[in-house]
């Protein structure tokens, strides 16, 4: 009733594979970026730099980690040592060239990521799984510590942390803490949307069922023709891309800080943790995962408020682990697809809701 | 359509493979020409797909010699052997669960998509009228086995003779010159047979597709192909036209068998 397929003819097959092929998945669509757009309007300063910044930022590394373990099928632990790459290397790669484009250099220090994630994707030739990803983790310790020890990524700077530089873009300051929050949201908006576009171009055309081929039978794939190696390092590569520029993002738009302490293990996790309760394997899932796990803590800390219960700050922290720890155990047995499946069964059921007869 | 061209597209010489201390061929060779339909038959652990992996490239012989398309080899490799029109089915369907039969079918023809990953990122312009040929003649496959109907379905949801078909059609999707099915008739009903010695005939015929297939059922092998070999044991028993092979004392001791009473 209120989600329509039928109806929706298609004449060629540039229709029928356009990227929203329902009309009102198009209008849904158009909405949603309507809305991204005006959010500065309406929301406060913390609502876009606490929460919105960081969803944003976050789910292009999820995107990223997507590519890479819910289309090619090679689980990775190794997102938040990317993150750090692409971060330390547009801090290095500004500073060295101060007038450069930020999008140049949020590029460029993407590529440097891709580069590393092609070397620390090697071994995923003979190794699958979890060896595969406990050869990543070597890349998320190896690369921090490397970040830490070698005082040449900071410009021998004394703190070890230098702050972001501030640069601008069209005569708007766009990073740095003189930036206004809201030229970095629209900077960072700008880019999710650009790279979300790019992801999803690439996983419904040929790369993506190349990827989608060696995650589901990785010996059909090779006998088809599809080279497992250089499938395994473009996916490695990509998704280090995305990771670096979220760094990056992360780094200069959002903390204002190049630090390792922000793209420690956790980080990691929590990435992981973004993909597999968004729905591995989606696009839209790394959107919804990211906002999850970005939003719940939020939630869980002002809910006692809400309800104006008096709870200790320190119990709360505790309920928050715990509450955490059970909702991603009841989304691995409940709904192993994650949020995006959801949101596919929501839509199948509103096709005939409320007059299912 | 036997000596049709009267030229082997195909021709294995003496191959000799080993597992440790397992041979799971020894000098084996025989030869497909160009547009028959070649059976390979025996009793199970005969090495009938180790032979069909040793000639995709899957297994790497200790000995002998693949001579493809005029071109002699000591072993294939198995996107060469793919870029050069090998394609073929499996045992086991080797379907690729978590896409849909259009996707897996769009799959066979990765050989024939050229573009690199940033035009596929902007998916415009040469990327894009690459993707809508390439789903045109997918479409033409689509039709050519009647599963029109599934295209957007998940293939693990697809029932077993369906998923059969979805094989075969991405294998088709690579307009291979030597198809190599193996076992395609196992575990189906006697209509599903029917429709799919209809569709391997078809293919032979339209397309002049060269096919060598493994089959167990006897009254198929012996209904839709133009020669046999038999292998039991790693070696070769016979090689002949059905009749020929049918009427071999060794081939009926070893596999066939005598009916009785």
């Amino acid at each position: 009733m209120f989600y329509r397929e039928a109806g929706d003819f298609k004449s060629t097959y540039a229709e029928d594979q356009a990227l929203f092929p329902i009309a009102l998945d198009r209008w849904f669509v158009l909405a949603a970026a309507v809305m991204a757009c005006g959010v500065p309007l309406v929301a406060s300063e913390y609502w876009l730099s606490t929460i919105f910044l960081p969803v944003l930022i976050l789910s292009i590394a999820a995107i990223g980690l997507n590519l890479l373990t819910g289309y090619a099928g090679q689980l990775s632990l190794g997102a938040g040592g990317f993150m750090a790459c692409g971060a330390y290397m547009a801090y290095k790669f500004t500073t060295a060239f101060p007038e450069l484009n930020m999008v140049v250099v949020f590029a460029l220090s993407g590529l440097s990521a891709a580069a590393v994630g092609i070397v620390f994707g090697i071994p995923s030739l003979r190794i699958k799984g979890f060896y595969l990803a406990v050869t990543t983790l070597a890349a998320q310790f190896f690369l921090l510590w490397l970040f830490t020890k070698v005082p040449w990524f900071v410009n021998y700077s004394i703190s070890g942390v230098p702050t972001a530089p501030p640069r601008e873009m069209f005569g708007v300051p766009v990073t740095g803490a003189s930036a206004s929050v809201e030229a970095r949201y629209y900077l960072v908006l700008a880019l999710t949307a650009i790279l979300a576009l790019l992801a999803k171009n690439l996983v419904r055309g040929r790369i993506g069922r190349e990827w989608m081929a060696i995650r589901d039978m990785d010996i059909a794939a090779e006998i088809i023709g599809i080279r497992p190696l250089k499938t395994k390092l473009t996916a490695f590569a990509i998704s280090s891309f995305y990771c670096g520029v979220a760094g990056a993002l992360w780094s200069f738009c959002y903390i204002n800080i190049v630090e390792p302490t922000a793209f420690d293990i956790n980080r990691s996790f929590a990435i992981l943790f973004m993909i597999i309760i968004g729905g591995l394997g989606s696009i839209l899932g790394s959107f919804l995962g990211a906002a999850f796990i970005t939003l719940l803590p939020v939630f869980l800390n002002n809910a006692p408020a809400l309800f104006n219960l008096q709870i200790s700050s320190t119990l709360v922290s505790h309920i928050e682990f715990m509450v955490f720890g059970a909702l991603i155990i009841f989304f691995l047995i409940v709904e192993p697809h994650g949020l995006a499946r959801l949101w596919q069964i929501a839509k199948e059921k509103l096709r005939l809701w409320p007059f299912p007869h | 359509m036997v000596g049709e061209k009267n030229e082997a597209l195909l021709k294995v010489e003496n191959i000799s493979l080993a597992f440790g201390g397992v041979r799971a061929l020894e000098e084996v060779s025989f030869d497909v020409m160009r547009g028959e339909v070649r059976a390979i038959i025996g009793p199970n652990g005969a090495g009938k797909s180790s032979m069909l992996n040793v000639i995709n490239g899957f297994y790497h012989p200790q000995k002998g010699s693949i001579t493809y398309k005029n071109r002699r080899r000591a072993q294939m490799k198995p996107h060469a052997a793919a870029a050069a029109g090998i394609a073929r089915t499996f045992q086991n369907i080797a379907l690729f669960r978590g896409m849909s039969a259009l996707d897996n079918i769009m799959t066979g023809r990765v050989h024939k998509m050229k573009r690199g990953f940033l035009w596929q990122a902007l998916h415009i312009g040469p990327a894009r009228r690459e993707e809508m040929e390439n789903r045109a003649f997918v479409e033409g496959i689509i039709d050519f086995l009647e599963i029109q109907a599934i295209r957007r379905v998940p293939v693990g949801r697809l029932p077993y003779g369906l998923q059969k078909r979805v094989e075969l059609g991405r294998a088709l999707a690579a307009e291979p010159d030597l198809l190599l099915l193996d076992e395609p008739m196992a575990g189906m009903n006697l209509e599903e047979k029917e429709d799919m010695c209809r569709f391997i005939l078809d293919v032979n015929e339209q397309f002049g597709t060269t096919i060598a297939l493994i089959e167990h059922d006897m009254g198929v092998v012996m209904d839709i192909s133009d020669r046999v070999v038999v292998l039991d044991h790693g070696k070769k028993l016979a090689d002949g036209t059905p009749a020929e092979v049918r009427g071999d004392q060794a081939v009926v001791d070893a596999y066939l068998g005598v009916a009785r009473g």
